[in-house]
């Protein structure tokens, strides 16, 4: 029942001073008591708090409210908490309405006078149209326990197995050819040094083979439809040219490959690989792919050596991409990061001396199935006697990233010690500041100080190939201030590591896009809420784990990557969902059949009822876009919370001033 | 002249959430706007256009998703029709079709969404006082 007569109780935050910094609360409140049906207005410090909602529980008993305003932040905020709080005062949920004075006025509004009388205009119209509100009930929808995880990286592999062992059902897809990430790069981790692989590829295995998880590698996401509970996700599995179900993974094929030279990506540039090819040994799945780009019977229509040699018969030069849909009810964004590319900073010589080398480069150097088979040696295989370490390359750089990367103090570090173990060379540490938060780290940082590295706090100005002394002829000397001692220092090396910073993987604009989430202005992804929303976005049922969000180690990315699953499943576990009231309904007195409506409705949720020459609404279908609303012409239909009338009176509210 | 005033209805999933990023980047814009909420920018009926200008509004703007990028798969093209309707009856009113903009600010945009404020309040400052506000039609 529609209550006839509105008593309206508004409410206006100040979000400690996040809102009274910039509006007058005071003079919005006065404001609102005297507008029409409003029963009393008042200021809190914090609506969202429970005192601040007790209070919207006892006046609607006390004073007989039937409608309630707050006006605080958005209502993709706390839209919910408020309805909530409206129900359990035992009012409709739907006689709410939010008028959003903080991200669209307090905080983007210079002039304090301005925001005042913004936030003032905001309420009115929120108070006109509360007064048009009807009562509507939730509808409620099953959820799809299945779930997908974008990325194959540690964070996306603990994800998919927490929720796999929980037994729900995950498509993890992988865009490389393999699921690993960085992390199977790297050699070993800090601060513990225990080996990288010998951590990580146990769970490559485990999720290799676990029965809930669907591994779809060498696949993008292209489209992701729907709502929480209920999405459809479009993949594209990229032809590999090889038969998964066939290849033995034994490797003759990249034995015969005669196109050898191209540069392996997994090695960042240090190696070369085949046409025919897997990333890395203990790659999983083990199904070679054939890059197209490079491949001589691709190129020229002959060769075919690696089919020539097959004996499983698993090349396959017809394979075509495949398309394919698969639902879910939520997905986890697990996409990783990039490292920063040092080419612009052409002070530090990197592409130009083959001495000089990325972190990312360097872990390959150490690593065992790297180049070097795990020996730290120069490019003309001599042991180095010297190696710096240039620290914070490309990150609080205001040319470049601003912003710490926060795993490069402790891997340069890292880097130190196993210089110093494999080779006895002395290591030169340049830092603006160390950054070693973290269990042990310190510690750390203490026991490479007692090992002797040098640590020289200064930028690295340059590095050159002119040598000071004679003997150091073929060295590479590297310049810069040292601050602490106040001197210049010209230091020759054999080796230098750049210590680049994190960037967001490559593509994530279009996943934003496409998923729709939000990007900082770095291009991280932005969490629902910095503080206590840290693994979910403002669109429900996405969630995120790792570096995706924005640099960090691989415990924090664990333990993100396993709050991820666990948000997920609490949301699987629910198994109905509430979504929003808001379908469309037609009013059959006033619908001609003309059939518009179900012309522009694509989720094809209208339906025309010859008998009766009018349209039906399937609200099971229906996603209350209000699209047919809008478009009918004898406005024969209303979307529930938004018709007409709700959004006219919002309007004129705003306007009658 | 007095203060200008723009009506803006923006979707919920791209350019709503946009305004929101722009909040919680902190970036100052032009203090003339007030945001409607719509689901989908095809739920802008030519007739909320329209009735903004003549009740009040000196511009109104109208947000949705990018190309390709609608939430409710191509909303975004239909609010594009529609506009253009509410243009053509501005224009036989008498109003400068200028007054009406579409734009599509994409979710992660907020940046974009502070840009295309300035933009269009400052279009609007241009263009003054909406006269036909005053006028009663009806």
């Amino acid at each position: 029942m529609k209550e006839s007569i509105p008593k309206i109780g508004v409410y206006v935050c100040h979000c400690g001073s996040n809102i009274s910094g910039k509006v007058n609360v005071s003079e919005v409140v006065e404001y609102a008591t005297g507008l029409p049906n409003v029963e009393s207005a008042q200021e809190y410090k914090f609506m969202c708090s429970d005192p601040g909602q007790q209070l919207i529980i006892s006046d609607v008993k006390e004073k007989g409210l039937n409608r309630v305003v707050v006006a605080s932040c958005s209502p993709r905020m706390h839209e919910k908490t408020f309805r909530l709080a409206t129900q359990t005062a035992g009012l409709n949920p739907y006689y709410f309405q939010m008028a959003c004075i903080r991200e669209h006025d307090s905080w983007v509004t210079e002039n304090p006078e301005k925001a005042t009388l913004k936030a003032k205009d905001l309420v009115r119209g929120a108070v006109a149209r509360v007064a048009h509100h009807e009562p509507l009930t939730p509808r409620v929808v099953d959820i799809n326990p299945n779930v997908l995880v974008i990325g194959g990286g540690i964070a996306g592999m603990q994800a998919a197995l927490d929720i796999a062992d929980a037994g729900k059902k995950v498509f993890l897809v992988e865009r490389e050819p393999t699921i690993g990430g960085n992390m199977s790069k790297f050699d070993k981790t800090f601060p513990t040094l225990d080996c990288a692989a010998c951590i990580s590829t146990p769970k490559l295995v485990a999720v290799g083979q676990h029965k809930n998880i669907e591994l779809m590698t060498y696949s993008e996401l292209i489209d992701l439809k729907g709502f929480v509970g209920n999405f459809t996700a479009t993949i594209k599995k990229k032809a590999r040219y090889v038969d998964a179900s066939k290849c033995t993974g034994c490797g003759i094929c990249s034995e015969k490959c005669p196109s050898k030279k191209i540069l392996s990506e997994f090695d960042h540039q240090l190696t070369y690989r085949t046409a025919i090819y897997t990333p890395f040994p203990q790659a999983v799945p083990n199904t070679r792919v054939i890059d197209k780009e490079h491949c001589l019977y691709f190129k020229k229509g002959k060769c075919k050596a690696c089919e020539k040699f097959c004996e499983a018969d698993a090349i396959d030069f017809n394979q075509k991409d495949e398309i394919i849909d698969v639902e879910i009810g939520s997905v986890i964004i697990a996409t990783g990061f990039k490292t920063f590319d040092p080419t612009p900073l052409t002070q530090y010589g990197f592409g130009r001396f083959k001495e000089v080398y990325t972190s990312i480069q360097f872990e390959r150097v150490n690593n065992a199935t790297g180049p070097t088979s795990g020996e730290i040696t120069t490019k003309d295989g001599r042991k180095p006697e010297s190696v710096a370490i240039i620290h914070c390359v490309g990150s609080r750089d205001q040319n470049h990233n601003k912003y710490c990367s926060r795993v490069c103090c402790m891997y340069s570090m890292k880097f130190a010690h196993l210089v110093k173990e494999k080779t006895g060379a002395e290591v030169y540490e340049f830092y603006i500041d160390i950054r070693s938060p973290g269990k042990g780290y310190e510690e750390f940082y203490n026991r490479l100080q007692e090992e002797g590295t040098h640590f020289i706090r200064g930028k690295v100005s340059e590095v050159t190939d002119i040598v000071d002394d004679p003997s150091d002829q073929g060295k590479l000397t590297v310049v810069a201030e040292d601050t602490l001692a106040r001197k210049v220092r010209r230091i020759p090396v054999d080796m230098v590591v750049l210590s680049v910073g994190l960037e967001p993987s490559e593509g994530m604009q279009d996943i934003a896009r496409m998923v729709g989430f939000s990007l900082d202005s770095d291009g991280w992804i932005n969490e629902l809420h910095p503080k206590l929303g840290p693994l979910a976005t403002a669109s429900d049922g996405i969630f995120i784990a790792g570096c995706c969000q924005g640099p960090k180690d691989i415990p924090d990315t664990v333990a993100q990557a396993q709050g991820a699953a666990g948000s997920a499943l609490s949301l699987i576990s629910r198994e109905k969902l509430a979504i929003e009231a808001t379908v469309s309904v037609i009013n059959p007195n006033r619908c001609m059949g003309c059939l518009q409506c179900e012309n522009v409705c694509v989720y094809g949720a209208i339906s025309y009822n010859p008998a009766l020459n009018v349209c039906e609404v399937n609200e099971a279908l229906c996603k209350g876009c209000g699209n047919c609303a809008s478009t009918c012409p004898n406005k024969a239909i209303t979307v529930k919370h938004f018709n007409n009338d709700e959004i006219m009176w919002e309007m004129e509210g705003i306007l009658s001033n | 002249m007095n203060d200008i005033k723009i009506v803006a209805f923006l979707c919920n999933w791209c350019t709503y959430t946009a305004a929101d990023l722009a909040g919680t980047s902190r970036l100052k814009y032009e203090p003339e706007v007030r945001i409607i909420r719509l689901m989908c920018s095809s739920r802008i009926d030519p007739v909320f256009i329209l009735k903004a200008l003549m009740d009040g509004a000196d511009g109104v703007l109208v947000g949705g998703c990018a190309p390709g990028d609608c939430h409710y798969s191509k909303g975004n093209y239909y609010a594009r029709r529609k506009v253009a309707v509410a243009k053509t009856i501005a224009e036989s009113m008498g109003i400068n079709t200028e007054r009406i903009r579409l734009s599509w600010i994409p979710a992660s945009e907020g940046p974009l969404f502070a840009e295309v404020v300035n933009e269009f309040t400052e279009k609007i400052k241009e263009l003054g006082d909406n006269p036909t506000k005053n006028e009663v039609y009806l």
